[in-house]
């Protein structure tokens, strides 16, 4: 029995088994590879979407739950023009990502976090941003987050003496 | 200089190591076959790698210039890169490194992978940590270029690991290659214009003569100069000219990895294609015993359950019904006779060995027994395997069809994938091409020592009419790891009344020396390091700055033990025991003077101090840190110092410092594999704890000093100062001195 949703704005219908993460059927349904498989227990958030504007780790989802809602994956996130989402903006301009697997999830959340928050607090950005990142870029997921949503840096990291 | 190298020629013998007895792991990631041939050259290469290279690389109006450069009449510059960028910008800085000496138009650059095929093995890599090991370049000077190149082919060299993008890659090769390749460039313009090669300049991918105000583009000129023979030593670039290295160009990656259009092997698709996962004996070394098919095959989409020696795969239409599946089985394998090796097994036997006192291999100078006296300062340290936990779990696409074999996906060295294939599969190396793809992190777990997946893939495409995917789970990936070693020391040390070191020993057990990756900095009137070897049945892994981890940890804590037992502040102990004008003094010198050292601080906050050098760069950092409620440390600021030679691309280099400081707490902190029965006992970042963003330091003060020293790595010396300086902060902060890692015991025990 297929499973009507949105995914992207567009109607379709998911022909998996209802118990099939929303994950599986993104990637290896609907060919949509940006969300990504990071540990399948909803631990590290590289597979973060959002379902009716919720930040979802759609791991730990089955499609059966998703029935008639809306999901929005990395893909979806640019305008209608191409144009890049603020936050992706914000992402290559603080040059975040380094091996850069993680990233789709975290845009995700940091999206989600921004659209509850308006302008989120760091200790906001502590609770919200709890996915995995091994390489580390913390500290620039901070900075470009801070600066989407127009606020001053909160301490300057520039490199020194590197000139 | 000979085309057609022979074997004949007789090898220059390394310099003799001063150590004496100590078994060196020459090449530093690892141990691979790269030691005891120790010979490779830059790869203005022999001329049938570069006729091979043109052949894979040039169309149709584009010339190709000493294997790893390509210029088209259309003027577009494409540099075909043998390393692996796993997220550490290095591929942009190889970039900016050949495009600086060539001049190029940095908007009309673009950087690919190389093929996994033998012309493109990485011979500037072999060359540099040769010279790195014998501290003796000069002895290479004089092998013939050709016969160096030829020998990395042989060697199938082209690997990602050691810091050694840029450093050797990049000075080694890429530099020379822009260099002579803009010579001949200009020794062209200067026949057409009809003047001197003189009155010639470049920039921005144009041959200039501004006396006559004519110019010609590089595009117009290759077709001849790919003609020409290369210059193979070009005078470089005054760094004063430089207008693209030690830029913070954007990374040329980044783009595509913000909109989810990056591709990794995970995210690999064929049509036809199935998905395997994998379930391999959970005690390494066991064999696969006996398994009954039945309940995968009842699960919807399940097709093929496959027994392999010591794992069984499942097949399915998709990830979901072929994990389920694997989930369904109750496969039983043997433990190989691993059965009674555990996390406290392991640490006796070292304890017992060291006890014993017959080290594998020694270093050091002068007589410690003596030195250290009667009653030394003495302390015993432990920490536990470590796992690298990359993001993107092991994923590989293999297809064998109509005699060929083609594999899609990330490894640290595609080459060496694409032979073991060929070695598994049986068929000639032409059969087997291997994909090079994104890879979601490594830190030294895809490297070509322990390549399981490659093996099983080849495998099972071996016997499949399909397409297939194989995908470890995180479980999978998590059990199966190649780790860092599980280590001890013990330390001792004696301080004389001028409050100086009279001597200091550290006897450390693990399964492998970890002399190639151990610098010790201080200038000591006697010293020892023994090696004392105890195998497991886990593999030894290279994982993120290799054994400069736990040495870095031991030499860096005991230190500090040994400046409060002296009563000395740390920075001034540590000082004491430097070179006067030394470039770690000066490292040190900056990191306390930025971090305020000395300074007061609020209640309950302590400050730390540690320096290590590893892959030839020093850092320092200087860490405040408290302890929460809960008992678990807090990191509130970091001050690191770097002095790396130079660095060529500033923003690029300080993404590799705060990742790796960031990967060195989060191991301190929380990170530990533990055995039971010859298994790991982890299974999931549920019980693998990796640091997260509210627990990183919300200040990072970076601070990089040019010394101009040979360049060092960047992508890993930020980790080994990590532990020992937060070890450090907390003893001040709360007098408990942490000599066991992780500071959160996670051991099951």
């Amino acid at each position: 029995m297929a499973i009507a949703t949105t995914v992207n704005g567009k109607a379709v219908m998911l022909e998996a088994e209802p118990d099939t993460p929303l994950l599986w059927a993104v990637r290896e349904e609907l060919g949509l590879t940006g969300t990504k498989f990071g540990c399948g227990v909803a631990a590290c958030g590289a597979c973060t979407v959002h379902v009716n504007g919720e930040p979802t780790r759609s791991c730990s989802v089955p499609i059966s739950d998703i029935a008639g809602k809306s999901v929005t994956t990395i893909e979806g996130l640019k305008g209608a023009d191409g144009t890049l989402h603020a936050v992706q903006k914000a992402w290559i301009s603080a040059q975040v990502p380094q091996c850069g697997y993680c990233q789709s999830g975290q845009i995700m959340a940091a999206v989600a976090l921004i659209q509850k928050t308006g302008k989120p607090s760091n200790a906001q950005i502590d609770e919200a941003m709890t996915n995995i990142c091994r390489c580390g870029t913390y500290p620039r997921i901070r900075k470009a987050i801070i600066a989407a949503t127009g606020q001053a840096a909160l301490e300057s990291t520039a490199p020194e003496g590197a000139a | 200089m000979a085309d057609n190298p022979t074997l004949e020629m007789e090898a220059p013998a390394p310099a003799p190591v001063k150590r004496k007895g100590v078994k060196r792991r020459m090449f530093l990631i690892g141990g691979v076959a790269v030691v005891g041939a120790g010979l490779f050259g830059i790869s203005i290469a022999d001329s049938n790698a570069v006729k091979t290279a043109a052949k894979l690389t040039a169309g149709k109006g584009e010339h190709s210039f000493a294997t790893w450069l390509k210029i088209a009449e259309d003027n577009s510059i494409t540099i075909y890169s043998p390393h692996t960028d796993i997220g550490q910008g290095s591929n942009t800085g190889l970039a900016q490194m050949l495009a600086e000496e060539l001049d190029a138009a940095w908007d009309q650059v673009k950087l690919v992978p190389a093929p996994a095929e033998s012309a493109f093995a990485n011979t500037g890599l072999g060359r540099g940590f040769l010279g790195e090991m014998t501290g003796q370049p000069a002895i290479i000077n004089g092998v013939p270029q050709s016969f160096l190149s030829f020998v990395a082919r042989q060697m199938n060299l082209q690997i990602t690991g050691g810091s050694s993008a840029l450093r050797y890659t990049g000075q080694v090769t890429f530099q020379k290659v822009g260099a002579a390749t803009r010579l001949a460039l200009m020794e062209v313009a200067a026949k057409r214009l009809g003047v001197p090669v003189g009155e010639l300049a470049t920039q921005d991918s144009h041959v200039i003569h501004s006396k006559s105000a004519r110019s010609l583009t590089y595009g117009a000129l290759a077709a001849e100069a790919a003609t020409q023979s290369l210059d193979n030593e070009p005078t470089l670039k005054d760094p004063k000219q430089y207008r693209l290295m030690r830029q913070s160009l954007p990374r040329l990656d980044i783009p595509a990895k913000v909109d989810g259009t990056a591709q990794y092997g995970m995210d690999f698709s064929v049509p036809d294609m199935r998905v395997a996962t994998i379930m391999a004996a959970p005690a390494r070394g066991g064999k696969l015993t006996s398994v009954d098919a039945a309940p995968a095959m009842a699960v919807k989409g399940v097709e093929k359950v496959i027994k392999l020696d010591d794992a069984v795969s499942v097949v399915a239409s998709g990830y979901w019904p072929a994990i389920t599946g694997l989930r369904a089985l109750s496969p039983e394998f043997s433990d190989g006779g691993n059965g009674s090796i555990s996390t406290a097994s392991i640490f006796k036997a070292y304890d017992d060995l060291i006890a014993k006192g017959e080290p594998a291999g020694e270093a050091g100078e002068g007589d410690v027994k003596a030195g250290l006296g009667a009653k030394p300062v003495e302390a015993k340290y432990q920490v536990p395997f470590l796992h690298h936990a990359m993001m993107e779990p092991f994923a590989l696409t293999a297809h064998h069809k109509d005699g060929k074999l083609d594999i899609w996906g990330g490894m640290q060295d595609p080459l060496a994938s694409k032979m073991k294939a060929v070695e598994v599969s049986g068929l000639d190396a032409d059969a087997v091409t291997f994909h090079p793809m994104l890879i979601g992190g490594s830190f030294g777990r895809r490297l070509p020592m322990y390549m399981e997946i490659v093996e099983q893939v080849t495998r099972l495409a071996m016997q499949l009419p399909y397409p297939v995917k194989l995908i470890w789970s995180r479980e999978e990936e998590i059990a199966q790891g190649a780790y860092r070693p599980q280590s001890a020391a013990f330390l001792q040390g004696a301080v004389n009344a001028n409050k100086r070191i009279a001597a200091y020993s550290n006897d450390y057990a693990q399964t492998e020396s970890a002399e190639s990756e151990t610098t010790f900095i201080y200038d000591l009137p006697v010293v020892a390091r023994r090696h004392y070897e105890h195998p497991s049945n886990q593999i030894t892994g290279a994982w993120r700055s290799v054994n400069s981890t736990q040495q870095g940890f031991y030499n860096e804590s005991f230190m500090d033990e040994l400046a409060h037992s002296a009563g000395v502040d740390p920075v001034e102990f540590r000082r004491n025991h430097l070179k006067a004008g030394s470039r770690h003094l000066l490292v040190l010198d900056t990191v306390a003077q930025r971090s305020g050292w000395g300074t007061p601080l609020p209640e309950g906050v302590g400050r730390g101090v540690a320096i290590v050098e590893s892959f030839k760069t020093i850092v320092a950092h200087v860490i405040e840190a408290s302890v929460k409620e809960d008992g678990s440390p807090k990191v509130h600021k970091v001050f690191t110092v770097v002095d790396a030679g130079s660095i060529v691309n500033p923003d690029a280099a300080m993404a590799q410092i705060e990742g790796g400081t960031i990967m060195g707490l989060s191991s301190a902190i929380g990170e530990a594999i533990t055995l039971d029965k010859g298994a790991v006992q982890q299974s999931n970042f549920t019980d693998y704890p990796i640091l997260k963003l509210a627990d990183a330091p919300l200040v990072h003060d970076i601070h990089f000093i040019n010394s101009g020293a040979y360049m060092g790595g960047i992508g890993e010396p930020g980790v080994p100062p990590a532990a020992p300086a937060l070890a450090n902060a907390l003893f001040a902060a709360t007098g408990k001195r942490v000599r066991n890692l992780p500071i959160l015991t996670q051991a099951k025990a």
